[in-house]
């Protein structure tokens, strides 16, 4: 267990958001068992009004996340010096089985309250609250997980040991690591090259058409959910080496640093926000005819369009203005 | 877009002016704030900074030091361990290192006693802290008390600027010769190696070639050093940072409380708003933006109260916990180190579990009927 103010207060705000998470799921269930927008009775209207404290929960969960997303990556960061052959939060996220599956749960759990907040937005347009049902199910869907993920971050944290001084050197030395960050997954840069690239080529043009024409959203929303991968994938596989201008280096986390200018952290929000937008408004396509919302969804998803369309394009300029700016050429594959 | 930010901008003024009108309840409000926010950042600043001053002292230090275990106990490393050591494919010089501690039965301090190659003989260097506690100047005459009883005077030939004070305060450094006359030290050994190595990757490859050529030895790493620090200093950190959480919570429910117990006159407030046409997001609004003023107001004041108290006082309040004891204390002023991170914690610890513990009371708040809240 490490004592550190960073992971206490990330240890907090996982039993906070769970408490809340589990608060809004609690009454989300109540409101889909007992919703009925026919009756004016007692119970209906504080259903209705339960309505709106669940959404601030969920605004605020959302932000939460957002902000322990990076406070977790930057702690994992800082503890690095506590660990033997970590030099990054690669290897620190690695010190026990539980690093990375709270990591990844945590941009899940990012995804999936940013896609809610669409959903809550667009019902809470239409007056007769068509999409309730969907909204508390997602809900049902999200809250879990949220729990989920401060189970594992509790168990991370306690399961940290530091290697401080022991008494006999011996059991130090002997097993020496080769360096996390060399082992993470670093795919062939060439064909990555040509799949970030194209994923992004189309959803920029799948977007541009659902933008003017309003027609094939489920392939933008598609493609825009690859392409998020894609990019994931290419930061490791290739983008991080031009800014590291290193061959070797495959960190995804070491952007965030201030030796790189913070880049990581413009490069992660215009992916994270281009990639919400996008899921939103493949998770909106099938409520278009709703009655009540029939005119408020295709503004909500173009809007959602440009936002994604803007974020990627920005992440894109950002690769290639890397790529041609880089003292670091990569010729061959490796 | 305009119209979004105009109407933030108005619920934004409407509130700083209803905050206004209740300036007792909410100014109790903000102290008490204002003083969590201020004990946990001073907390947050100095463990900070101690780390950092560790980090920049042991960077002097040499990369690897070489022990000898006795019994699983420190014991002296015979010198001839340095020659076999040096001939190691990778280190570049091995330093055998005469140090240790000499109790001052006059004033119970202990001094930590350096031989220094270049020292002359019965003249010595002491610290700024010895000085003061025995009252010497450059040219007195330092009176100690070998280990076979026999008194050794030594001339104080410098005195160490108190800039120095974190590492020197309680330093003497004295010659080869003057040492082994004073601790009565066997001749051909040394306290400890000190071992440079030019590549620091080769680091752990030496280490372990060393411990398994000399079996009782025991390489200690300059990293491992530090981490063994930046581990206490987190420890230490998160303990006091625990006791502070009965602080926090009675916090907590103090601000829970006077969030619920809304008054009659903010009730008809509210009421007036929702009957003219607010919408219960807007009233929402309103009380988000006034959560939101009170914790920005309490979040710089209580940063910018605790910068000052631990770079320019010290931290008076929680050093005692948190730097450790000793008779010669060094006295020193702690490097200014605040980063977005430290801010970042500090604003979970506080505003966070602060706008948690409001969310179900405004919403009470927002949803109040109108005819309800005016009758009432």
């Amino acid at each position: 267990m490490i004592l550190h103010p960073a992971s206490l207060a990330l240890l907090l705000i996982a039993l906070l958001v769970s408490a809340m998470g589990g608060y809004a799921g609690y009454y989300g269930m109540r409101i889909l068992s007992r919703w009925d927008p026919q009756s004016g009775s007692e119970g209906q209207l504080e259903l209705e009004r339960r309505t709106y404290l669940i959404s601030t929960i969920m605004n605020y969960i959302l932000v939460l996340e957002l902000m322990s997303l990076f406070l977790f990556v930057y702690t994992a960061d800082d503890l690095h010096t506590l660990f033997t052959g970590a030099m990054c939060a690669a290897g620190t996220l690695a010190v026990n089985s539980f690093g990375y599956p709270a990591l990844l749960l945590k941009i899940v759990n990012f995804l999936l309250a940013g896609v809610w907040l669409i959903v809550n937005y667009v019902d809470n347009r239409g007056y007769d609250y068509p999409l309730i049902r969907v909204k508390y199910e997602l809900l049902n869907l999200v809250v879990p997980l949220l729990i989920l993920e401060s189970f594992l971050l509790f168990a991370y944290f306690a399961g940290v040991k530091p290697d401080v001084i022991t008494s006999c050197c011996g059991s130090l030395f002997s097993q020496q690591s080769g360096g996390f960050s060399g082992d993470l997954a670093s795919l062939p840069h060439l064909p990555m090259q040509i799949a970030f690239f194209s994923g992004m080529a189309l959803t920029l043009s799948s977007g541009l058409v659902f933008y003017l024409k309003g027609r094939a959203g489920y392939l933008f929303s598609l493609v825009s959910t690859v392409t998020f991968l894609l990019a994931v994938a290419s930061l490791v596989s290739f983008i991080c080496l031009y800014i590291y201008e290193l061959p070797s280096h495959h960190c995804p986390f070491c952007l965030l640093q201030k030796e790189y200018s913070y880049i990581g952290y413009f490069l992660y929000a215009t992916l994270f926000s281009g990639a919400v937008a996008g899921i939103g408004t493949g998770v909106l396509m099938p409520f278009r005819d709703v009655g009540s919302l029939a005119r408020i969804i295709p503004t909500v998803q173009r809007h959602l369009a440009a936002v994604t369309l803007l974020c990627y394009t920005l992440f894109t300029l950002i690769t290639v203005w890397k790529m041609i700016f880089s003292a670091l050429k990569l010729t061959t594959a490796f | 877009m305009n119209r979004v930010i105009e109407r933030h901008l108005n619920i934004l003024e409407f509130t700083l002016a209803s905050l206004l009108r209740r300036k007792g309840r909410n100014f109790s409000l903000l102290a008490m704030y204002l003083l969590v926010i201020f004990m946990l950042a001073s907390l947050l600043f100095f463990v900070t900074a101690l780390k950092r001053e560790a980090a920049i002292i042991l960077s002097d230090a040499p990369d690897m030091i070489v022990q000898q275990l006795v019994a699983g106990r420190q014991d002296l490393v015979p010198v001839a361990y340095a020659g076999e050591i040096a001939r190691i494919r990778g280190v570049t010089a091995v330093t055998p290192r005469l140090w240790g501690y000499y109790y001052d039965a006059f004033n119970g301090a202990n001094y930590t006693i350096i031989a220094d190659d270049a020292a002359e003989p019965d003249r010595v260097s002491i610290g700024s802290g010895v000085a003061r506690v025995r009252n010497l100047a450059v040219g007195d005459l330092l009176p100690l008390i070998s280990y076979d009883k026999v008194p050794v005077m030594l001339e104080i030939g410098t005195v160490f600027p108190s800039a120095s004070d974190l590492i020197a305060a309680d330093l003497i450094t004295v010659s080869p010769v003057g040492f082994h006359h004073l601790f009565n030290f066997p001749a051909g050994q040394a306290t400890d190696l000190a071992v440079t190595v030019r590549n620091p990757k080769e680091l752990s490859t030496i280490a372990s070639k060393i411990a398994s050529q000399f079996p009782g030895s025991r390489p200690v790493l300059k990293s491992e050093i530090l981490r063994t620090y930046q581990s206490v200093f987190n420890w230490r950190g998160g303990m006091t940072l625990l006791l502070l959480t009965s602080a926090l919570l009675s916090f907590i429910i103090f601000a829970w409380d006077k969030a619920t117990g809304l008054s009659a006159e903010e009730r008809k407030e509210i009421g007036i708003l929702k009957s003219i046409g607010w919408e219960t997001s807007d009233v929402l609004l309103l009380k988000f933006w006034e959560g939101a003023v009170i914790s920005l107001t309490a979040f710089l004041l209580g940063t910018v109260l605790a910068y000052g108290h631990v770079f320019f006082l010290s931290a008076p309040l929680f050093a005692q916990a948190l730097k450790g004891w000793s008779v010669i204390y060094p006295r020193f002023q702690l490097l200014p180190v605040v980063d977005v991170s430290q801010l970042t914690i500090l604003f979970f610890l506080t505003v966070v579990p602060y706008t948690t513990a409001t969310i179900l009371p405004c919403w009470r708040a927002a949803t109040i009927d109108p005819d309800a809240a005016m009758r009432y």
